[in-house]
């Protein structure tokens, strides 16, 4: 790990309400937005979607089509990069680890598994007729 | 503080240092002003590894002096180059050959040996050598310059080593014993046969029985050829004799010391000579009518002698009641061991023996009458074995019902029959170079929780030396372990209840082709960055197909899954193959028009290539199409895998290159370039001895010689440097590539996850006795399957990077958002020193607040 490697903080960006209080229900009042076809990500994998100016992972667990969608922002790097991480389970909990320092996140709360005091924040996610939807914006 | 007592050592060899460092350390230089004489113009140097200078290592490189200025440092006057002429035992006084004069308190002889050259007509002949000094061996190299053959008057162990010396120079050598075997003061007819097969098949010829009776000299006064008894002749250029050894003993001889029928000058088991003020230790020395001719006894009596001039307690002082001069060594690459009463000289004693002529085995053991203690034994071509019989025979361990078991070699299935080290007595010396016992290896696993090898090699130092108790102190682990009831976990993770070992040979077994076929058959859940990566490099090193197909593609670590270094702020690196760090012009400039078209800053790696920093994931497809059309491939970089083989430019340039370096780096880093392995793996060659590849820091590096290749295996540069082993001299390139592809495939199947082949090697019980065994021994009968894997990985290679933009499902995975071709806005460079860097957090923190904030 570089020597510059900056401290994670509790709260990463405490500029607005899209921090660790930005929850699915948080954003109830957004809108479902299309992202891609199921089929466009990879059983195991994740991919980023731009939503609005917000970088949004989407990680499909499986080969089925269990989803789910957190923010692309890794707290640790402050880079835009969850959505490249390897996705697994600790615990039987599913997690995204990430590419740059390998903390592991809930992928159903956004908690970092190796650092409690860190959240990120999650979004709903869902299928309609095969097309991946987040709800975002709001 | 001056004092006014005199302490002179005569002679700077090994023991003579070894006594005047035990005196520093004991603090006595102020009790005594310390003179020694040094007839060699160089201080103390390591004879041991005196053939080590024929493998490039200067003089500089043996020296014992542990900092040059240990001597001055220590106050100690040395007179360099001076010789010792005359003692004048009334007047107590030392007089020197340059005229120094000085009184003496107490004296200690420290003039060792001479070779001793056969009184034999012609031994005077120009081409003839004695093998002892530096000086020596830079009058042979001098002189083999113009020769084609040598020979060596002597099969003990010093000859034997010199005939190794005279085929690195590249001689065509050969060995003249009188005597009807090899060695024959240390092993008897059955070892010396098997001896001999192996030294003979290592092209060195052995002529037994020969006296030889006169040296015929051409016109110049030069060796022609010899005569034997037996009227024999044998042409040669150059003759080294290494005839055994006599004390240089004329200095006490001529000072009337009581001196031994056939030289040596006498001591007592205090090491004081006749003249109680007068010392002597090494190999000047006779001990009850013996010399030792080995460095260990000498050492010992270097402390013997301290003790009795520091005026130690008698109750604390050490004796020399004679040595136990057992042996392990390696002669040529063959294992030689000898101890106890290797001849079965006790009487009522009884032999077992086991021979093997196909593996050039040959074991020994001597028994007592009642065949329950071992007494001593020889072990040839195997002498793994060594550490644990010889402790036996020191602690008359008492022996299982069947003694042959414990040199039988062990059936196909069958468990090693042996005797664990809880027979031990905790007193029992495992490490004698650091005089560590098996009480103290306990102590440190129970106080300091010791799970592995390497925490014992740094708690103790058991295992740092010449290593080959490693093994014994790995027993002696498990069993302690065993005893205080702890498992040691070897699980990959929470995922595989299994070792990478385990799952790479499951994954052979059954072959299975993918991860999720290996989890649902032998582990359970989901996997994480431990297993994935880990089975994901498995698959690759064992199928070799494109680490993104779909089943590969979720297992890849970061830089693996976009064929790419990532960097702090998300963006990558691309690195292209650059065979050896040999690149023409065109390509040079290839790499400036790609570098400046996307604006990547450009740095020279340390593995001779160039890295282009600074892409975004979407562009590198595009860069990549560039590269490849101007004849570049993947460099795997970003794998753990092959990288580069670095190169000097060897003959084809450089004046001192004795080999083309460089087209062999080429070859050998085409030949494994993107062999995925349990860590990266760094290699280089270099064109000579200088060694400007830097090849002794590589996993495996290569070193030319005038007669092929030296491979060194298992260095390591970076956070714990380690240097290289020689592993095997003098090879051809297609022997170079087969040792090395075994090696290579050997490391892949048995090592963890992320070891690189330094900490490898470092746990491997056995160390490079045995790895030189499994891999140029073939002593587990898997060198054929190692090699076929290896040929397997060759043959299918393909470059990553040319197959993932040719096929779309792959080329889909290299794009920033899954929704939108826009660039990622939080990617912000600056420049400095006219290149772009990523911008740091204090540059774009506003930047990123209103990216994360919208």
């Amino acid at each position: 790990m570089p020597a510059d490697h900056p401290p994670a903080r509790e709260n990463p960006m405490n500029t607005d309400g899209a921090s660790a209080t930005s929850t699915a229900t948080a954003l109830a009042e957004g809108v479902w937005t299309p992202v891609c076809a199921l089929a466009d990500i990879v059983p195991d994998t994740g991919v980023c979607a731009l939503i609005g100016g917000r970088q949004i992972a989407i990680v499909r667990v499986g080969q089925g089509d269990t989803l789910y969608a957190i923010s692309n922002y890794d707290p640790f790097s402050r880079a835009m990069v969850l959505a490249r991480g390897i996705v697994g389970d600790r615990g039987g909990i599913p997690k995204i680890t990430s590419p740059i320092y390998k903390q592991g996140f809930d992928l159903r709360s956004g908690q970092c598994l190796d650092e409690p005091s860190i959240v990120i924040p999650v979004y709903a996610v869902r299928l309609q007729a095969g097309m991946v939807e987040v709800l975002a914006g709001g | 503080m001056i004092s006014s007592k005199n302490l002179v050592v005569i002679g700077n060899g090994m023991v003579g240092h070894k006594f005047l460092e035990n005196l520093v350390e004991a603090g006595l230089t102020g009790t005594w002003n310390v003179i020694t004489f040094c007839e060699e113009p160089r201080h103390a140097y390591d004879r041991v590894y005196l053939s080590s200078f024929f493998n490039g290592k200067s003089a500089a490189d043996l020296t014992l002096l542990s900092r040059p200025d240990f001597y001055h440092e220590s106050g100690i006057t040395v007179h360099l180059g001076d010789k010792a002429v005359a003692i004048d035992r009334e007047a107590r006084t030392v007089t020197s050959a340059k005229g120094v004069h000085i009184p003496y308190d107490q004296l200690v002889l420290a003039t060792g040996s001479y070779p001793f050259v056969p009184p034999i007509k012609g031994n005077d002949a120009k081409g003839c050598f004695v093998y002892r000094t530096i000086e020596d061996l830079e009058a042979m190299q001098a002189w083999a310059k113009g020769c084609k053959t040598g020979v060596v008057v002597g099969g003990g162990l010093l000859g034997l080593e010199c005939a190794s010396a005279l085929r690195h120079m590249g001689l065509e050598a050969s060995v003249v014993q009188a005597a009807s075997r090899l060695m024959n003061m240390q092993i008897d007819d059955g070892g010396g046969a098997v001896l001999r097969d192996k030294i003979e098949s290592l092209g060195v010829k052995v002529l037994l029985a020969k006296d030889t009776v006169e040296i015929v000299k051409g016109t110049e006064g030069q060796v022609e050829r010899m005569r034997f008894a037996d009227r024999a002749e044998l042409q040669t250029d150059m003759i080294v004799f290494s005839a055994g050894i006599r004390p240089r003993d004329e200095l006490p001889r001529s000072a009337g010391l009581v001196m031994g029928e056939r030289g040596g000058v006498v001591i007592d088991d205090q090491c004081r000579t006749s003249d109680p003020a007068i010392y002597a230790i090494g190999e000047v020395a006779l001990h009850r009518n013996r010399i030792y001719g080995l460095v260990a006894p000498g050492y010992h009596m270097a402390k013997v002698a301290l003790d009795a001039i520091a005026g130690t307690p008698a109750e604390r002082a050490m004796t020399f009641t004679g040595f136990d001069m057992s042996t392990k060594l390696k002669l040529m690459g063959v294992d030689v061991g000898s101890f106890g009463d290797a001849f079965g000289a006790t009487p009522g004693s009884h032999v077992v023996s086991y021979t093997d002529s196909q593996h050039q085995v040959y074991k020994k053991l001597v028994l007592s009458p009642d065949r329950k203690a071992l007494l001593g034994g020889i072990l040839i071509g195997d002498a793994s074995a060594y550490g644990a019989l010889h402790q036996f025979m020191l602690n008359k361990v008492a022996l299982p019902p069947a003694p042959e078991d414990l040199i039988l070699p062990v059936r196909e299935g069958g468990k090693p029959v042996g005797m664990g080290p809880e027979h031990l007595p905790d007193a029992a010396t495992i490490c004698s170079c650091h005089n560590v016992t098996k009480g103290v290896i306990c102590a440190a696993i129970a106080d300091s929780k010791l799970v592995d090898v390497p925490g014992i090699k740094a708690c103790t130092k058991a295992g740092t030396g010449c290593g080959s108790c490693v093994s014994l102190c790995k027993d002696i682990l498990k069993s302690e372990l065993k005893k205080a009831g702890i498992t040691v976990s070897n699980h990959l993770c929470e995922h595989f209840p299994h070792s990478r070992q385990e799952l790479a040979s499951l994954v052979r077994l059954h072959q299975l082709r993918s991860f999720d076929a290996l989890i649902a058959r032998h582990g359970s859940g989901r996997g994480c960055e431990i297993c994935k990566p880990t089975v994901a490099s498995i698959m690759a090193s064992t199928w070799n197909e494109h680490i993104l197909e779909r089943a590969h593609a979720p297992l890849q670590d970061t830089n693996d899954r976009f064929l790419a270094n990532i960097q702090r702020d998300g963006t990558y690196s691309v690195v292209p193959r650059v065979a050896g760090g040999e690149l023409t012009p065109d390509q040079l400039i290839a790499l400036g028009v790609v570098a400046k078209k996307y604006n990547l800053y450009s740095k020279i790696t340390g593995g001779q290539r160039v890295d282009l920093f600074g892409a975004r994931v979407e562009q590198l497809p595009a860069i990549w199409g560039e590269l490849i059309a101007a004849g570049f491939e993947s460099g795997h970089a970003y794998g753990k895998a092959l990288r580069t083989v670095k190169s000097c430019v060897g003959s084809t340039w450089c004046r001192y290159g004795v080999q083309d370096s460089v087209g062999l780096a080429i070859q050998v880093e085409n030949r494994y370039k993107g062999l995925r392995s349990p860590h990266k793996l760094k290699s280089a060659v270099s064109g000579c001895a200088r060694e400007c590849a830097e090849a002794q820091s590589k996993d495996f590096g290569i070193i030319a010689t005038e007669n092929g290749y030296n491979l060194y295996v298992c260095g390591n540069g970076g956070m714990k440097p380690q240097h290289a082993l020689l592993f095997a001299a003098d090879l051809t390139p297609a022997r170079l590539l087969q040792i090395l592809d075994r090696f290579l495939m050997f490391y892949i199947r048995t090592a963890d996850r992320l070891e690189r082949t330094a900490s490898w090697f470092n746990k491997l019980e056995g160390g490079l006795d045995y790895l030189k065994a499994v891999i140029l021994d073939d002593s587990l009968g898997i060198c054929a399957a190692l090699e076929a894997e290896m040929e397997h990985v060759v043959a299918t290679y393909q470059d990553e990077w040319k197959t993932a933009i040719s096929q779309p499902d792959k080329l889909k995975q290299f794009r920033a958002f899954v929704n939108s071709d826009l660039p990622d806005p939080s990617i912000v460079m600056v420049a400095e020193r006219g290149q772009p860097r990523p911008a740091f957090w204090d540059e774009k923190r506003e930047h990123m607040a209103a990216l994360l904030g919208s």
